[in-house]
């Protein structure tokens, strides 16, 4: 064969393989395609344990899919019509029982239960799973902390299917958080034998491998570009899935994200601009699912240690002067909960997140300005996150300029994301944008991070007031008792008092946007918002 | 072969002067990754924890030292963005972007090369103009703007190109592993489904590219092609009555090929790394998106082993080069 034949006869095959896909390939992918979700998202884990070092929240995802809890929450009906987890109602999920007492919770486990390896799920395994939780350090300890799990003490071996957890002191928040992400149960003899000296708990290894008992394993994960999950037909925690396949890709172009939807080649996004939820919402091609975020406020914090924002009436002013609704117009698109404008003399609620009094009103802020002794304003910078600029940037315009009507003039300082922690924790930004949500969803639970004395890092604004640290820890104590009277007094009394002292201004409570093919069906809005592909289905 | 070595023992110095700079710049970043990959929750004791835990407490000596030998022993760190060793992560990332940049250089020259004879024979012709036209256009228009543009009109308006979703449909399955570019490992196994796929996959970012280094190299050869269509031994060859081909082709491209490649080399070197930008849009898991997030995250491992890589690749290129000179035109002596 001549050279010149050859080419044109490889050029021949090469085009009709490009014309004419073998039929045979495509029924098999019609059939895959079936039983797999395609999810698309802007960045993937780096982790796949949460209890490893930094793991991120796309690691959480992972985590919750893979691994099972001793208990979970039963599902209601949310704002919108779209199944919420009920914060109220638990379900056993590991445990097939659980029964609260007094000082201590007692679960039998289901026997028939198995780790994705086939060993069976015991008692033992569930200690070593908690009391990692809460020796590895960082996060997954905190997190324990946060319902006063914090020795392994507390974890107690009954026989091989019955574990009783010991209650540190009475905290009604114990209960819940058994049932969030990081108490996941681990296949302890697996982990074991992969652990080295160095690394006691095995967390190398569980970095990289899924060592549940959970409804989905991970098969494959290339870091940043894709993970790939498979069904466990053995898992005994609820229905068994419908979804065979989960394919998750990451696609960093946002208008990518969105064209795959649009040309119904992926399943289901989020992290999409709002601009863009609302553009497909109202062209009605796609589901779109709006939640605002449980127990989460984006707000505007002020630096109360240090002049000008020492001074209650300052803060008030700034208060006053936010443009509330233009935020949530121009920078939301209207996908956000105001926070603002309570009516006058209406009841403060039992319940947080809750609208405040103020309302923009530049004449009222420009007095308050002169009452505190600055007629003239003064100059302070605005800091945000550039990691979350789509919305901290316009909204952070949008309140430079509104301060300026009162004489404020705000420098716009821009924190890249890798060091905006690192700032925002030495606690000496003046005033700043920043979001915080807590997964337990109790309002006592938002204000001893955010508010009391005790001053943890979210407290950013260094806020200290002895009455306020009372109420909180009154609240608690009330609920841990079952005091209800005491409860809602104590509540009211930190919200209002968070209200008229105002270290940081509430600006809106975001929402959690999901957009989905129409025939998927099954989206589960949970505290954590990531998604729950067990409940999934493709019709 | 003696020049070859000659030329190897030039490069220590080099990579090792990279070695420091991409040390100290790193350090020298803003942003504390112990502060980041501790989470939003974290206390400052766990901060402090992890700081310690990947050695980020030391005296900065004391770190650099332990980089260096531990870079001795052929360990380039852990990325902690992707949780994986950078050494595995480059790679399995750098022959898909090597595969992307050079289908694109590929095309490029294909459509470059041509189109600078075209207009350096026919100066002042409507060619002429074409070429000025499409190098300027494609030189002045934004990668990423490019590459969304195409996105934008074949795969969603058009629905010609498949999802831009990386190098391979989401329900192909890579070609055995041979040497990491599909389209030669497909072609090797006789895979040709994906080979189809992953040629798919490659047309519209390769465009991509290929649009942004046209100008340099068709502009090249146009400059180069109409100084040696003026000299001498052309004019030599057409008075002797060689038909127009042969002057063009055998002797004026030869000799006008000298720049043009040094162009090539240059283009080749900027395209890996403009490759970045063009390899989040087309979602691909190449090493240009890699080293970008890791530098989001102050992640200093992958950061280093990116330009560690690049500028070993680019003394290998320049060194490539060089030999090729010596192959086109044997009067270049490299003892220069």
């Amino acid at each position: 064969m001549k050279r010149r034949d050859f080419l044109k006869s490889a050029g021949a095959v090469a085009a009709t393989a490009a014309v004419s896909a073998p039929s045979v390939i495509d029924t098999a992918k019609a059939q895959s395609r079936q039983e797999t979700m395609l999810i698309v998202s802007e960045s993937g884990p780096n982790n796949l344990d949460i209890h490893g070092v930094g793991t991120n929240v796309p690691g959480y995802e992972v985590s919750w899919n893979c691994y099972d809890r001793l208990i979970s929450h039963e599902m209601k009906t949310g704002p919108s019509g779209q199944a919420y987890y009920d914060k109220d109602k638990f379900k056993p999920e590991l445990a097939e029982d659980m029964n609260v007492g007094d000082m201590s919770a007692t679960f039998k486990l289901k026997k028939k239960a198995t780790f994705q390896d086939g060993t069976p799920v015991t008692a033992k395994d569930v200690k070593w799973s908690l009391d990692r939780a809460v020796s590895v350090g960082g996060f997954p300890t905190f997190q324990m902390g946060a319902g006063s799990l914090t020795k392994p003490e507390q974890f107690v071996v009954v026989d091989d299917h019955t574990f009783r957890v010991d209650f540190a002191r009475k905290d009604r928040l114990t209960i819940p958080d058994l049932a969030v992400i990081v108490p996941c149960i681990i296949n302890s003899e697996l982990v074991k034998k992969n652990a080295t000296e160095k690394d006691p708990w095995g967390l190398e290894y569980t970095k990289q491998n899924t060592a549940g008992s959970g409804a989905y394993k991970v098969s494959s994960w290339v870091a940043g570009t894709e993970v790939i999950l498979e069904r466990n037909d053995a898992w005994v925690g609820g229905p068994l899935p419908k979804t065979k396949k989960i394919i998750w890709r990451m696609v960093p172009s946002a208008g990518n994200r969105r064209a795959l939807l649009e040309r119904g080649d992926a399943d289901i996004s989020y992290e999409l601009p709002n601009k863009d939820f609302v553009e497909l919402k109202s062209a009605g091609k796609l589901n779109i699912v709006s939640t605002p975020f449980s127990n989460g406020i984006q707000y505007l914090g002020m630096n109360v240690k240090n002049a000008p924002f020492d001074n209650p009436k300052v803060r008030q002013a700034v208060a006053y002067a936010v443009p509330y609704q233009k935020i949530i117009d121009a920078v939301l698109y209207g996908l956000g909960q105001p926070m603002y404008g309570k009516a006058p003399g209406a009841a403060t609620q039992v319940a947080w997140p809750q609208p405040h009094q103020y309302n923009t009103d530049i004449e009222k802020a420009k007095k308050l300005l002169a009452e505190a002794g600055y007629p003239n304003g003064f100059e302070t910078t605005l800091s945000f996150d550039l990691g979350f600029a789509t919305i901290n940037e316009p909204t952070a315009v949008l309140i430079q300029e509104s301060l300026g009507q009162i004489g404020i003039k705000t420098t716009i300082n821009k924190i890249p994301g890798s060091n905006f922690r690192t700032e925002l924790n030495k606690k000496v930004l003046p005033l700043y944008l920043n979001v915080f949500s807590g997964w337990l969803d109790y309002p006592e639970y938002f204000f001893i991070w955010c508010y009391h004395g005790k001053n943890s890092i979210f407290n950013t604004m260094s806020y200290q007031s002895k009455d306020m640290d009372a109420f909180i820890d009154g609240a608690v104590t009330a609920a841990a008792s079952g005091d209800k009277a005491t409860y809602e007094k104590d509540v009211k009394g930190f919200v209002d008092l968070a209200f008229a002292d105002m270290p940081r201004v509430p600006l809106f409570q975001p929402y959690s946007n999901v957009a989905m093919q129409k025939n998927v069906s099954g989206y589960q809005y949970w505290f954590h918002r990531r998604l729950d592909y067990r409940a999934l289905v493709k019709a | 072969m003696a020049i070859m070595l000659k030329r190897m023992t030039l490069i220590i110095p080099n990579l090792i002067g990279v070695i420091i700079v991409t040390f100290l710049l790193t350090r020298a970043l803003p942003g504390d990754p112990a502060a980041y990959f501790a989470g939003p929750a974290a206390t400052k004791e766990s901060v402090e924890q992890i700081r310690k835990s990947l050695g980020l407490d030391k005296p900065l000596i004391v770190q650099f030292g332990s980089y260096v030998s531990e870079l001795a022993r052929g360990n380039l760190g852990n990325s902690l963005t992707t949780g994986k060793p950078v050494l595995t992560e480059i790679k399995n990332r750098l022959p898909a972007s090597a595969e992307l940049t050079l289908f694109g250089l590929i095309l490029s020259i294909v459509i470059a090369v041509p189109l600078g004879i075209l207009a350096a024979v026919k100066q002042g012709s409507w060619i002429d103009h074409t070429c000025r036209i499409v190098a300027t256009a494609g030189v002045s228009l934004p990668v990423f703007f490019t590459g969304l543009l195409l996105v934008y009109v074949f795969y969603y308006i058009l629905g010609w190109s498949p999802a831009p979703l990386g190098r391979l449909d989401v329900f192909a399955s890579p070609p055995t592993q041979i040497t990491g570019f599909y389209l030669i490992d497909s072609l090797l196994t006789g895979n040709w489904s994906a080979f189809r796929s992953s040629l798919n996959q490659l047309l519209l970012p390769g465009l991509t590219l290929c649009i942004f280094s046209l100008a340099p190299i068709a502009r090249m050869t146009r400059a180069s092609m109409l100084t040696v269509l003026a000299s001498e031994f052309i004019r030599t060859a057409r008075a002797s009555g060689l038909d127009s081909r042969t002057v063009i082709i055998t002797y004026a491209f030869r000799n006008a090929m000298l720049p043009v490649v040094t162009t090539l080399g240059m283009v080749f070197s900027f395209l890996l790394g403009a490759n970045v930008l063009v390899e989040k849009v087309f979602a691909w898991p190449g090493i240009g998106s890699y080293a970008v997030e890791a530098l989001i995250s102050s992640d200093f491992a992958p950061v280093q082993g990116f330009v560690l890589t690049m500028a070993i690749l680019y003394v290998a290129l320049n060194l490539l080069i060089d030999l090729l000179y010596g192959v086109i035109d044997p009067r270049v002596r490299l003892e220069a």
